[in-house]
């Protein structure tokens, strides 16, 4: 694991201890995303989401957002949600059968989160997910590259 | 879990127009350059390579900029056509419900195209110059309109009428719109605009090119429409951008600008089967044209106008909650389907939610308390006055 050795070194020698947090949180945690530009975050049986920052810039100012309510029961690819620009509507749907644990308020309170921060403090809600085999089928960050490359 | 899914949002995430660049069937105005050096994302608009936002501002940015300051809007896109000949009067009022006779040279007024169901085939604005009518026209309905004109022109002409429909193709148009609009021009200009009003239009010289400029607009600010010889218009643009209080807006901005200022989009608020007593637009049909009518469909639109009949009444909404988007169902307080939201927006003046809507006659009384259907959750709504935001044009 070379590259981990090196991570070790760079951040023994460069980082803050909160940078080190960060970085540290990347090994563990798994990022995987959708074809139609949302972003889910594996971590310990939770995946939290959002939409993607190629998706915020399409939308353009997001200027309304709902979010499920925590302790919701979801279903794969059932509306959840919803994200507006003033321009147009984009309907947010769970990528993972599961409850919902919690779910992005300050979105809700303060919308331009999204367009600011949308793959990380402009999360949306997350998901205790019950199927390891929806998680496997979302795709990964090359893939979702090369989606977004071949839309241009 | 498709966030982004429904097809008409699907266009806004292909960025530069790139699709219809390849395939080579969409046309590009006069200023595309100028709009990629400010770095415009552009969508695809009846056929027109459009810019939809800018780099250096999103739609609501710009939507507030045009509010406070003012935007420069490319509507390139726009038919422009001349009636010429000594009975133009007589033939573009067989077209359309206004008083041609009435209007004052150098006047200009909003108009509709009618259809013989009463319905508007378009709304246009018509400017009455020294020697022929200016018709700004959709240029969504830009093909319908040309083949109306000339199919019916040539009707006159084998009647032995003296009129002719020209198409004016080496004038590009922009729209100046905002407060900041007059200033703007007249640094360029060199003549006062103060006197001029609005609904007006005149050729003035701008950096010693003359154009025609029509005081009008579609943001419901004080602003300028300026057709200009397309070789100069993207000089004219850039020196009318050398004012700090001036930057492009694109159409993303246009259309919530619209909105506010109550204004129609053809297409989604009017079309060939909203008559102008349904679109609440029965003051566009000059009073001598209420009694001799004349114009197509005239024995429909005119016996509405007499009994106030017509099933339906566009309205103003103001929804709590979410935004209630075109197509939204409306009902009663007693839940009754009544009517349609047409055209609705998050409205960025305002920070509340205002819809364009048709409903049933008789619940379009201002104050009429009604429901609207947002993802199968129930909302109030509220029949309002439009403009929703207050007119700013100009006064003398």
């Amino acid at each position: 694991m070379a590259l981990r050795v090196l991570s070790k070194t760079f951040l023994s020698q460069r980082l803050t201890g909160a940078q080190r947090g960060t970085i540290a949180l990347r090994f563990y945690a798994t990022k995987k995303y959708t074809a139609s530009h949302e972003w889910i975050e594996i971590d310990n049986g939770v995946g939290t989401v959002g939409i993607t920052d190629y998706a915020q810039n399409a939308l353009g100012d997001v200027v309304y957002v709902e979010v499920p309510e925590v302790g919701t029961q979801v279903e794969f690819d059932e509306t959840v949600g919803v994200v507006e620009s003033v321009k147009s509507t984009s309907d947010i749907y769970s990528p993972l059968t599961g409850e919902i644990t919690a779910s992005n308020d300050k979105v809700v309170a303060n919308t331009k989160l999204i367009n600011k921060s949308a793959e990380s403090d402009g999360w949306l809600f997350k998901v205790k997910f019950s199927s390891q085999q929806e998680v496997d089928a979302l795709l990964n960050e090359s893939d979702y590259k090369m989606l977004i490359e071949s839309d241009h | 879990m498709a966030a982004i899914r429904a097809a008409r949002t699907l266009q806004l995430l292909r960025p530069a127009g790139a699709q219809l660049m390849s395939t080579g069937v969409s046309q590009r105005t006069a200023l595309y350059e100028l709009h990629k050096l400010h770095g415009a994302k552009f969508g695809p608009f009846a056929g027109w390579d459009m810019p939809l936002v800018y780099a250096d501002q999103g739609a609501l940015d710009s939507h507030l900029h045009t509010r406070q300051h003012a935007s420069i809007f490319d509507v390139s896109h726009m038919l422009q056509t001349r009636i010429v000949g000594k009975d133009r009067h007589r033939f573009l009022e067989h077209l359309v419900v206004a008083d041609l006779k009435e209007l004052p040279v150098g006047g200009a007024t909003l108009s509709l195209f009618t259809n013989v169901s009463g319905g508007i085939e378009d709304d246009t604005i018509i400017t009455q110059q020294n020697d022929s009518l200016y018709v700004v026209s959709n240029a969504g309905c830009a093909d319908k309109d040309l083949a109306h004109l000339l199919s019916h022109v040539k009707i006159f002409q084998d009647a032995g009428a003296d009129v002719d429909v020209l198409k004016i193709d080496d004038h590009s148009l922009i729209a100046l719109q905002g407060p900041s609009s007059q200033k703007a021009l007249e640094q360029l200009a060199a003549v006062s605009l103060s006197q001029m009003p609005f609904m007006t239009g005149k050729f003035i010289d701008i950096k010693g090119v003359p154009c025609h400029v029509a005081r009008s607009g579609y943001t419901g600010e004080d602003g300028f429409e300026l057709s200009i010889p397309t070789s100069e218009v993207a000089s004219i643009t850039q020196a009318l951008l050398e004012n700090k209080e001036v930057k492009l807006a694109g159409l993303g901005a246009r259309d919530s600008l619209r909105l506010e200022a109550g204004l129609c989009l053809y297409g989604s608020d009017i079309d060939s089967t909203t008559t102008p007593m349904e679109a609440n637009l029965v003051w566009t049909v000059g009073k001598r044209r209420r009694a001799e009518g004349g114009f197509i469909g005239a024995d429909v639109i005119l016996a509405q106008i007499a009994n106030k009949s017509g099933i339906r009444r566009r309205v103003g909404l103001v929804i709590e909650g979410a935004p209630a988007r075109a197509h939204t169902k409306i009902l009663s307080a007693e839940g009754d389907e009544i009517g349609e939201v047409t055209s609705g927006v998050p409205a960025p003046s305002l920070g509340k939610n205002i819809a364009m809507a048709y409903v049933r006659k008789g619940f379009n009384k201002q104050g009429t308390k009604l429901k609207v259907k947002v993802r199968n959750r129930i909302q109030d709504a509220t029949v309002v006055k439009m403009p929703f935001v207050p007119a700013g044009y100009h006064k003398i």
